[in-house]
């Protein structure tokens, strides 16, 4: 199959498969991230959506924004849905009914991937069906009123866990989605972001290259939960990029790889400032958490550092 | 041709299954409906038949992987049970909302707490709201007969919902009875090959399923679904006909025993009807008009035909093996009441619930039954409209 050349010239003249007209708020990265996803493909696209912003914000009938064949069926099962399209296309082509090639994705928020979707992902991706699980991970439920989610960063002031005068926001660290997929053994694990949009394109491609379960973990900026101005999704996508918050890596076949390393690593609070939901961390009686956070950050950034070494290591 | 076995409630399902040979399953194990699912694999496994089953985490994703195969466009097939079904709440709002042609077998039983694991109707009349077509089998050769038929019921194009098919847990799904199987090709034919409808594989015509649909629309949805649902039992009784020409059994909405001259009777659902019928003809030998009546399609409920049936009656006792916590009655006596409320002259109407988690339904129980009817046509008076039977005090 021919490919599309990577750049945003070639890229643009390929027809945008989720139209503009839907409802998403201004500003959102996830319509973003959803149609470089798109354009990367080389392929006819089917895509199960869990209940969501993204959902219910681009299909209210009669109007559709997507112009592939698309099925939202609820919040916890967006993994297990696109399992049944998928095994009914491998039925079908089996009995010699059907013989085009198709790719699989499922979409889902963090609060439909990390929390009340994880079983049905996890399911999915041990049976092993060919299909690319994309979670827009934008840290809280955002469609519902900006509750927490285990995806939720450490100290952010969200509704359920508003930082107060006793509790400042939430205390625990976020659960590292990407790395429990990865130790699902699946073939292909990748973190992406949109403001690093080649990146995130490859790493798409690569992804409907590779037979099998994959998964893909994507920072989404949300304004109205992040509490940041509605013009700089892509500004604060490369500052949680650039200040290792939200490294971008792949593992494929078990070996990681960095795919993004910064020149100049950034502290952790240029990502944070912008936002009103860590506003409360500069107070001073809150500058332990800033330090905490940052050391989380720190630990993280640097086991990738390792794993990346070992792997080139391993790659002689 | 017709082949005579003795096989369980759970063998003759799965045997039904193999004969129609779905595109996908997608299944989670839950007893006593498992069984179904064992033989059904093995079937795939030495491939007798062309199904890619799904071996979901969780009865939630046995039937999101229904409802995604389904809508992918395709026969798609399922089984499950009590817990099970419980957890699939949800989705079978959905598969029937979203007009899924699933078929999916339910072994009656109990539901938690306490545990239980045997055989009652808690669990489909949980369900029976819930947009899908019901149908209620007393024994194993009924199960293997409406599974059979539920797959063309379901995939009617002026239909196009899911279809449950009920057995007794245990009481049947594990018991050996005498049934007739049809032929492979005979079931093949009858079933007929799969259309499509809006598929999502057709990736050059792209559908959207799952829409969100706002106040502006979605009574117009539930309407029409409500609509659908009253097409039905022209449906069922068209294809019972059909299903007559091959296999010499009859089917309608409801079966009728001794009821056209019958001046008490009872309505009961599934198995505990066998041991009702022959206690009725006992009742018959001693001079007494004893009838029955035990519905096949729960849902949609017959309610002119049934109530029809029953007007004439001078005492009925609706035997329910479910409760309907702080509801007057049980669920299925209220149906019953419903098809006769229209009616001036009606019969006098009383409820028993017996044979929860498992419970013996005993001859004696019906006798019970029946002779309080006797009492109360006789007198016009009643002692007791409803009650636990079989139980200790």
């Amino acid at each position: 199959m021919a490919t599309t050349p990577l750049t945003l010239k070639e890229l643009s003249k390929k027809e945008v498969l989720l139209t503009s007209g839907h409802r998403m708020c201004s500003g959102c990265g996830a319509p973003i991230i959803v149609k470089l996803v798109l354009l990367a493909s080389e392929y006819p696209i089917i895509a199960a959506n869990a209940t969501g912003c993204l959902e219910v914000s681009t299909c209210i009938s009669d109007y559709t924004a997507w112009k592939i064949p698309w099925i939202h069926n609820a919040f916890e099962n967006a993994a297990a849905t696109i399992s049944g399209v998928e095994t009914m296309y491998r039925s079908l082509k089996k009995q010699g009914k059907i013989d085009k090639e198709i790719k699989f994705i499922a979409f889902g928020g963090d609060g439909g991937t990390y929390d009340i979707g994880f079983q049905s992902l996890s399911g999915a991706m041990e049976r092993g069906h060919d299909m690319l699980y994309i979670c827009y991970d934008n840290g809280a439920y955002m469609n519902t009123g900006i509750q927490r989610s285990s995806a939720t960063p450490f100290g952010a002031d969200t509704t359920t866990c508003p930082a107060g005068s006793v509790i400042p926001g939430k205390t625990q660290q976020r659960k590292n989605l990407t790395k429990i997929m990865a130790a699902h053994d699946i073939p292909y694990t990748a973190q992406a972001a949109p403001s690093h949009w080649a990146d995130l394109v490859k790493k798409v491609k690569k992804a409907f290259q590779i037979e099998g379960p994959k998964f893909m973990n994507v920072l989404s900026p949300c304004n109205r939960g992040w509490r940041s101005r509605t013009d700089d999704a892509v500004m604060l996508s490369r500052l949680g990029v650039e200040t290792c918050y939200w490294p971008l890596y792949e593992i494929e076949n078990g070996v990681t790889k960095v795919t993004f390393k910064p020149k100049e690593k950034k502290p952790l609070v240029d990502f944070l400032k912008p936002q009103g939901r860590f506003k409360h961390l500069f107070a001073p009686e809150n500058e332990w958490m800033l330090k905490k956070f940052q050391e989380m950050v720190d630990k993280e950034w640097e086991s990738l550092l390792k794993s990346d070494a070992e792997g080139k290591a391993s790659a002689g | 041709m017709s082949k005579v076995v003795a096989v369980t409630g759970n063998e003759a399902v799965a045997n039904a299954l193999r004969q129609v040979n779905p595109d996908v399953s997608s299944a989670y194990p839950i007893t006593p409906a498992t069984d179904i699912m064992q033989r059904f694999t093995s079937f795939v496994s030495n491939g007798q038949v062309k199904t890619e089953m799904i071996l979901v985490e969780s009865e939630h994703s046995a039937m999101s992987g229904c409802v995604g195969a389904s809508a992918a466009g395709g026969r798609v097939m399922t089984a499950t049970s009590s817990q099970g079904l419980a957890l699939m709440w949800e989705e079978l709002f959905i598969a029937s909302g979203s007009r899924l042609p699933i078929v999916m077998a339910l072994v009656n039983r109990a539901l938690s707490a306490p545990l239980n694991i045997h055989g009652d109707h808690s669990d489909g009349m949980g369900a029976r709201d819930c947009g899908w077509i019901q149908l209620w089998s007393e024994n194993a050769q009924e199960a293997y007969d409406n599974t059979i038929q539920a797959f063309r019921i379901a995939e009617h194009m002026d239909i196009r919902l899911p279809v449950m098919v009920c057995l007794d847990g245990f009481i049947i799904s594990h018991s050996i009875e005498r049934i007739e199987y049809l032929e492979d090709e005979e079931v093949k034919n009858f079933v007929g090959e799969f259309q499509l409808l809006n598929p999502l594989l057709d990736i050059e015509h792209p559908v959207s399923y799952g829409p969100l649909i706002l106040p502006d629309y979605y009574m117009e949805y539930r309407r029409a679904h409500a609509e659908v649902m009253s097409k039905v039992p022209n449906v069922v009784v068209d294809i019972a006909k059909d299903f007559e020409k091959i296999s010499g059994r009859k089917y309608g909405l409801f079966e009728t025993y001794r009821l056209d001259d019958a001046e008490i009777g009872v309505v009961i659902l599934n198995s505990a009807a066998g041991t009702s019928k022959d206690v009725i003809d006992e009742f018959r030998d001693r001079g007494i008009k004893a009838g029955l009546l035990k519905p096949r399609v729960f849902r949609p409920f017959p309610y002119e035909e049934i109530g029809n049936s029953l007007k004439h009656l001078k005492a009925v006792c609706v035997l329910d093996r479910a409760d309907a916590f702080g509801a007057s009655y049980g669920p299925l006596f209220a149906d019953i009441a419903a098809s006769l409320y229209p009616y001036k002259e009606k019969p006098v109407l009383t409820n028993k619930i017996y044979g929860l988690g498992g419970r013996d339904y005993l001859p004696e129980h019906a006798e019970l039954a029946l002779n309080e009817l006797v009492e109360i046509a006789k007198t016009g008076k009643v002692k007791t409209f409803r009650e636990y039977i079989g139980v200790r005090e």
